[in-house]
C-alpha cells in the first residue's frame, strides 16, 4: 500500500474489504504493513527533502552553534590561533559604551522605521481603500520600493541627501533652510536611514493594511454612518479595533525586518558606521570591518538570535491569542 | 489585476494578500463567486460612476486622488530623478540650478561606470548567481514541501518546526562561520561560494508547504488507485496544479537572489567574481566626489531597472508572496 495520505482509522482498506480475517491477523498485518511502509516513506522523505534539510543543517544551524563557541573566544579574523575568554565578549556588549551604543541606535532606528512605515501605510492603505479607478495601479507603484535592490536605492538617496548638490538641498534652500549636515552628523545619518528604510519599507505595510482593511464588513460601516458617526469616529471605533491583528503582525513582523533587512542602507549610505551601528551592521563591522574581532562579532550575533527569537515566542504565544479576531 | 479581485477574496484572521494560487481560480466551473466579463465590466463602470458622481466628486478628488498624488510623488519621484540624472552631463549635475530633465542627455556615465567595473562579468555574475541559485532553490522547496505533505513518516512535524525556526535566523547571525566554512572549502572568490550557503530554503518550503495542504485529497486518489509512484504524484498533479504558488516562490527567490549583497560582499574580493550590488559599492567608493553622482545614479539603474520590470509584469505573484504571513 502505498496510499500513506488517508489516516488509517477513517475507512477499512483495501484488503480488508476483499476476505474476512480476524481481528488479530488484520491488526498484525496492518503493523507489518506499516513498518515496511515506514522505512520505504523514510527512504523517499529522505531522497526529497534531504538535500534541504542537509543544507538548512550546514548553513543555518551549524553556525548558530558554531558561533556560540566562537563567541568565547578572542580571536582576530584570520588568525590561526584565538584564546578562550569565557563571557567577556557577552560582558563588553552589555556594558562598554560602544556596546551600548549599539543598543541605542537599534533601538531608534526601529522604532523610527516601525512607527514611521506603519503610520505611513496606514495612511496610504485608508486612501487606496476608496473605490476609486486606477487604484491598483497606484498599490503596484506604491509597493515597488519593496522589492528594489537595497544598494541601488541607497545611491539614489545618497544623491538626493547630498548637502551641497542635492535635490533635498535644493528643496531646502527654496523655503531658506540650510541642510542638516547628512554624513557628518551622527544623528542626521540615523535620521537620514530611518527616512530611506521608511521610504523602502511603506509599501509592504500600505498592502498588508489594504487586506486588513477589506476584511472589515462593509456592513458595520454603514450601519454606524446610518448612526451619524463621523469618518473620525468611524475610524477609532470600528476600524481601528477590528484591524488590531493586522496592526500586530505588522509590529512584529516590522520590528524583525527593521533589525535584519537595513544592512545594504547602511553599508552603501554610511559605510564605516557613523551613528547608525545598528546591531546588524555591528556584527558586520566588528568581524568584517576594520576591527576584525570574530569572537566579538559572533556574540553579537548570538545575542542577535536570541532577541528574534524572543520576540516570535511572544508573539507566538501572546499576541495571537490576546488579540480580537473578527 | 482587475480591481474587482480585491473584494472578491476577504482575509480572515490572517492579514495577508488574497491568494492568487487558490486552485479555485484555474478552474471557473467550481468557483461560484466568479463574475463574468460582462459582470465585473458593469462593476468597473459602477465604480467609475459612483467615484465621479456630482454628489462625490469633490471627496474623491480632496480625499483619494490628491493624497494618492502625494504618495506617488513621494515613491516615484526619486526613481525618476535617478534615471534622468543618469543621462546628465557632469556639469548639469553640479550645477546649482538643476533641471528634472537632462538638458543635453549622454551615454557617458553609463561608458564610466563600464570602466570603473567589468560592467558585463558583473551582470552576467548576477544573471548566473540568480538563475542558478534560484533554480535550485524552487526545485527543493517544491519537493521539501511535497515530502513534508505528503510522504508520512513519524516526527515531519518536528523537521517542519526545524525549518520554521531556520526561516528566523537572519544572514548575518550565520555569516561569520558560513564565511569559515566556505573558505575551508576553498568557495572565496567563486561562484559557487555565493550561491552554496543560501540554498536550503525555509521560505519556499514553508509557503509551498501550506499550499499543498489546502490541495483537495481527491486529486490524488485517482492517481493512488492507478498505483503512481510520488514522482508521478508530484510532478504530474502536484506542480501542474500549484503553477501560481510555485510562480509566486520563484519570483521572490530572484528578487531577494538579485538583491543580496551582504553575503556576497564578504565572500567576494576580485572583479571577476563580483555580482552587481557589491561592484556598485566598489564602484561608490572610488567615485566619491559631487561630480561623480551622475556614474553612481547609473549604477542605480542597471540593478534598480531589471527588477522594475518584473516587478511591473508580475506584481501580482510578488505581493502575495512577499506579504505572506512570514512566522506562522
Amino acid at each position: 500500500m502505498t496510499t500513506v495520505e488517508s489516516p488509517p482509522d477513517s475507512a477499512p482498506s483495501e484488503s480488508a474489504q476483499r476476505s474476512t480475517p480476524t481481528e488479530a491477523e488484520l491488526a498484525a498485518a496492518r503493523k507489518r504493513a506499516r513498518r515496511r511502509a515506514s522505512s520505504k516513506n523514510w527512504a523517499l522523505f529522505l531522497l526529497f527533502a534531504g538535500p534541504n534539510i542537509l543544507l538548512i543543517l550546514a548553513f543555518i544551524y551549524y553556525p548558530l552553534i558554531s558561533n556560540m563557541y566562537y563567541s568565547t573566544l578572542d580571536w582576530r579574523l584570520g588568525s590561526p590561533t584565538a584564546d578562550p575568554v569565557g563571557m567577556s565578549n557577552y560582558i563588553r556588549f552589555f556594558t562598554s559604551p560602544s556596546g551600548l551604543e549599539v543598543w541605542r541606535v537599534t533601538a531608534i532606528f526601529t522604532a523610527g522605521a516601525v512607527i514611521g512605515s506603519m503610520v505611513l501605510g496606514l495612511l496610504i492603505a485608508l486612501v487606496l481603500n476608496k473605490k476609486i479607478p486606477g487604484r491598483t495601479a497606484a498599490r503596484t507603484a506604491v509597493f515597488s520600493p519593496y522589492v528594489l535592490s537595497g544598494v541601488g536605492v541607497a545611491l539614489v538617496w545618497m544623491f538626493i541627501f547630498d548637502p551641497q548638490r542635492g535635490a533635498l538641498a535644493h528643496i531646502l534652500a527654496a523655503f531658506g533652510i540650510d541642510s542638516p549636515a547628512w554624513f557628518l552628523d551622527g544623528d542626521w545619518n540615523l535620521v537620514m536611514v530611518i527616512i530611506v528604510y521608511v521610504w523602502k519599507n511603506l509599501g509592504y505595510c500600505a498592502v498588508v493594511f489594504l487586506a486588513g482593511l477589506q476584511s472589515i464588513p462593509k456592513d458595520l460601516l454603514e450601519a454606524a454612518t446610518i448612526d451619524r458617526a463621523g469618518a473620525v469616529r468611524r475610524f477609532f471605533s470600528i476600524v481601528l479595533p477590528l484591524l488590531t491583528p493586522t496592526v500586530f503582525f505588522l509590529l512584529v513582523t516590522n520590528i524583525i525586518f527593521s533589525m535584519t533587512n537595513a544592512f545594504d542602507i547602511l553599508r552603501v549610505m554610511t559605510p564605516s558606521g557613523n551613528g547608525t551601528n545598528t546591531i546588524i551592521f555591528e556584527i558586520y563591522l566588528q568581524a568584517f570591518g576594520q576591527y576584525n574581532r570574530a569572537g566579538y562579532s559572533a556574540a553579537i550575533a548570538v545575542v542577535l538570535f536570541f532577541t528574534l527569537f524572543i520576540i516570535t515566542a511572544v508573539q507566538l504565544r501572546f499576541v495571537e491569542r490576546k488579540v480580537h479576531y473578527q | 489585476m482587475s480591481s474587482s479581485t480585491d473584494n472578491r477574496y476577504p482575509t480572515r484572521s490572517r492579514p495577508v494578500e488574497p491568494k492568487p494560487e487558490s486552485h479555485t481560480r484555474t478552474n471557473p466551473t467550481v468557483d461560484p463567486e466568479k463574475k463574468s466579463r460582462d459582470q465585473r465590466k458593469q462593476l468597473r463602470r459602477g465604480t467609475w460612476r459612483d467615484a465621479f458622481s456630482r454628489r462625490n466628486l469633490a471627496d474623491t478628488l480632496l480625499t483619494g486622488y490628491l493624497p494618492i498624488l502625494i504618495a506617488l510623488l513621494i515613491i516615484v519621484l526619486p526613481l525618476a530623478w535617478m534615471i534622468s540624472s543618469s543621462f546628465k552631463p557632469v556639469n548639469e549635475i553640479v550645477t546649482l540650478e538643476p533641471s528634472f530633465l537632462p538638458n543635453d542627455p549622454t551615454l557617458s556615465n553609463y561608458e564610466t561606470v563600464d570602466r570603473r567595473i567589468p560592467l558585463l562579468q558583473v551582470f552576467q555574475n548576477s544573471v548566473i548567481v540568480t538563475t542558478v541559485g534560484s533554480t535550485i532553490k524552487v526545485l527543493l522547496a517544491i519537493t521539501t514541501a511535497y515530502a513534508l505533505v505528503f510522504i508520512r513518516v513519524p516526527g515531519a512535524n518536528i523537521i517542519f518546526l526545524g525549518i520554521l525556526v531556520a526561516l528566523m535566523v537572519p544572514p548575518e547571525v550565520s555569516m561569520l562561520p558560513n564565511f569559515m566554512t566556505i573558505e575551508a572549502l576553498g568557495g572565496r572568490d567563486t561562484l559557487w561560494g555565493i550561491i552554496l550557503p543560501g540554498l536550503g530554503t525555509a521560505f519556499g518550503t514553508f509557503l509551498l508547504r501550506q499550499h499543498f495542504k489546502s490541495l483537495p485529497k481527491e486529486l490524488f486518489e485517482a492517481a493512488d488507485l492507478d498505483g503512481a509512484g510520488h514522482f508521478r504524484k508530484l510532478f504530474q498533479i502536484a506542480v501542474p496544479v500549484s503553477m501560481p504558488a510555485i510562480a509566486t516562490v520563484t519570483l521572490v527567490t530572484v528578487v531577494n537572489e538579485w538583491n543580496s549583497f551582504l553575503w556576497p560582499l564578504i565572500i567576494t574580493d576580485t572583479r571577476e567574481t563580483m555580482t552587481l550590488p557589491v561592484a556598485l559599492n566598489q564602484l561608490r567608493s572610488v567615485e566619491d566626489d559631487v561630480a561623480s553622482y551622475g556614474i553612481l545614479m547609473a549604477g542605480a539603474v542597471l540593478v534598480i531597472v531589471p527588477m522594475l520590470i518584473i516587478f511591473a509584469c508580475l506584481q501580482r505573484y510578488i505581493v502575495a508572496g512577499l506579504t505572506q504571513g512570514a512566522v506562522k
